[in-house]
């Protein structure tokens, strides 16, 4: 089981450095859906086997951060006719070097951090410090509205993932209130991208910023 | 020693081999019958008995690259392992030696690329410089990895700490990551698919054989010879790294690395067979990929 959770934790990064260089839209989203799975099972394959309304809690928000967020954004996708992020404010390769140079950052300050209890790995803390820091990076680094969206997703899962690790006793009270403040947030996000798009016929938001000037 | 010796021989012997086996695999997949399995050979024997000609604008250094290249990476085969059986030579810090024997026999094929004074080879030599720079420090990195991890410094070591199964699920996760990086560099560092197209003749695209272009006779062959071997070198690094196949028998450890080399070569054969080559701008993002690999090899070993 601690080598499952190992493989997935490096899963896990690996997926962030996935989205910090991929331009395609469609894989962004798949990877978020698909890091999601992967932080849904982690706090499954711990040493005792959860109760079994924390499963079903994990099962929902899972669920949700797999499929039905996911959907929304590809049906943005869809509705936008976006396909690839061109001309992101920082390059694919030099986005990848930056999340090493984050990554080691977050190595450096999760060795400082002691787990309240053990088991999970060294690693665990620096994976998901790392995925907060890729969410913010994606909102801050890329143009286009929807991989600043996917970058918000990312940044939950990555908070998501600091509370199960820091779990003592209830922290599914916690993470319900974070989920459903995100799915507040892409539902409106969802519904604002559209209307933007219909609005200005683009979703690019360093556009959107300086359209005032131009007039 | 003696299967050390038994091991450099089936290299000699067997590395054109695999450019065969490669070839056939890509045939299969295109629907044609391909090349003999043994055409490499053939061709090494017919260049052989030509005579070379030279440009009056090369110098020594454009004579000399071949052999040295050739030296090279003799000077790495001796120095290699594959799986328990150890190296003919093996001493602690061999892996950097391995690495730069390889980094020579390519230095020496660019001076003399560039020896040429062709336009054209200056540009193939230029991206051979480039993506191997990336390259080496994913190799570099994934080796010092494994070598944090056994606390050892001779690649005999790793690759029987390796091989015998000695290392517990965390580190396998290492040798994971390992393996995949090194894949990358060694169809990164012998031409092959994504990266260069080893069918393509003078094409802008090409890196590889854009170097080789005014070579011919015994100097083509012993370059062809020498890519073969550092295919095989690299290959059995590779194998020897990413498979836990304990056995008690060295023979039958030994043979059991050929076929997995093998194996290699027609994985290799279905990753040309199925990947268009990367556009050039691309290139460099999934040797940094590599490299990243390496370094989160390196992040879990120094736990």
């Amino acid at each position: 089981m601690q080598a499952v959770r190992e493989i997935l934790v490096i899963v896990l990064i690996l997926l962030n450095f996935r989205l910090l260089g991929t331009s395609r839209l469609g894989a962004c989203v798949q990877t978020v859906a698909l890091q999601a799975v992967v932080i849904g099972l982690l706090p499954l394959l711990g040493p005792r086997l959860p109760a079994p309304w924390v499963i079903a809690m994990v099962a929902a928000a899972t669920l949700v951060k797999a499929v039905v967020l996911p959907a929304l954004v590809r049906r943005a996708l869809r509705e936008t006719g976006v396909v690839r992020e061109l001309e992101p404010l920082m390059g694919y390769t030099l986005s990848i070097l930056t999340g090493t140079g984050l990554l080691v950052l977050c190595y450096l300050a999760g060795r400082q951090l002691q787990l309240p209890q053990g088991g999970a790995g060294q690693l665990l803390i620096p994976a998901t410090l790392f995925t907060m820091l890729t969410g913010l990076f994606l909102i801050v680094a890329r143009r286009k509205a929807i991989t600043q969206v996917l970058g918000f997703l990312v940044l939950e899962n990555g908070i998501y993932l600091f509370g199960v690790a820091f779990a003592v006793h209830e922290p599914w009270l916690v993470q319900t209130g974070v989920l459903l403040d995100v799915f507040a947030a892409v539902f409106v996000m969802g519904i604002t991208i559209y209307q933007i798009n219909r609005e200005f016929d683009h979703i690019d938001t360093d556009r959107l910023s300086t359209q005032g000037l131009k007039r | 020693m003696r299967y050390a010796l038994l091991h450099i021989l089936f290299a000699l012997a067997f590395a054109p081999l695999l450019a065969g086996v490669i070839n056939r695999v890509k045939a299969f997949f295109g629907g044609r019958r391909g090349p003999s399995l043994l055409q490499l050979y053939y061709d090494l024997f017919k260049l052989l008995r030509k005579g070379a000609v030279y440009s009056r604008t090369t110098s020594w250094v454009f004579r000399a690259g071949p052999c040295i290249a050739l030296a090279a990476v003799l000077l790495a085969l001796v120095l290699t392992p594959l799986g328990t059986t150890p190296a003919l030579l093996a001493f602690p810090g061999d892996l950097l030696l391995v690495v730069y024997a390889l980094g020579l026999m390519r230095f020496v094929t660019v001076l003399a690329a560039l020896d040429t004074g062709s336009a054209f080879e200056g540009m193939g030599a230029s991206r051979e410089v480039q993506f191997s720079a990336l390259a080496e420090v994913a190799l570099l990195v994934g080796l010092l990895a494994v070598a944090a991890r056994v606390e050892a410094f001779s690649l005999s070591v790793l690759a029987r700490q390796a091989w015998s199964g000695g290392m517990a699920w965390p580190s396998d996760a290492i040798l994971l990551l390992v393996a995949a990086a090194l894949l990358v560099v060694l169809l990164a560092e012998n031409a092959r698919l994504p990266f260069d197209d080893p069918n393509t003749h003078l094409e802008l695209t090409m890196i590889h054989e854009v170097m080789i272009l005014d070579h011919g006779g015994v100097d083509l062959a012993m370059i062809e010879y020498a890519s073969a071997l550092k295919l095989w070198v690299m290959g059995a690094i590779l194998v020897s790294l990413a498979l836990p196949l304990p056995t008690a028998q060295p023979m039958l450890n030994l043979v059991a690395g050929l076929g997995a080399i093998m194996v290699l070569a027609l994985l290799i054969g279905v990753i040309e067979s199925v990947m268009a080559r990367l556009r050039l701008v691309r290139v460099p993002q999934l040797l940094v990929t590599a490299g990243i690999l390496s370094f989160l090899a390196v992040m879990v070993a120094m736990r």
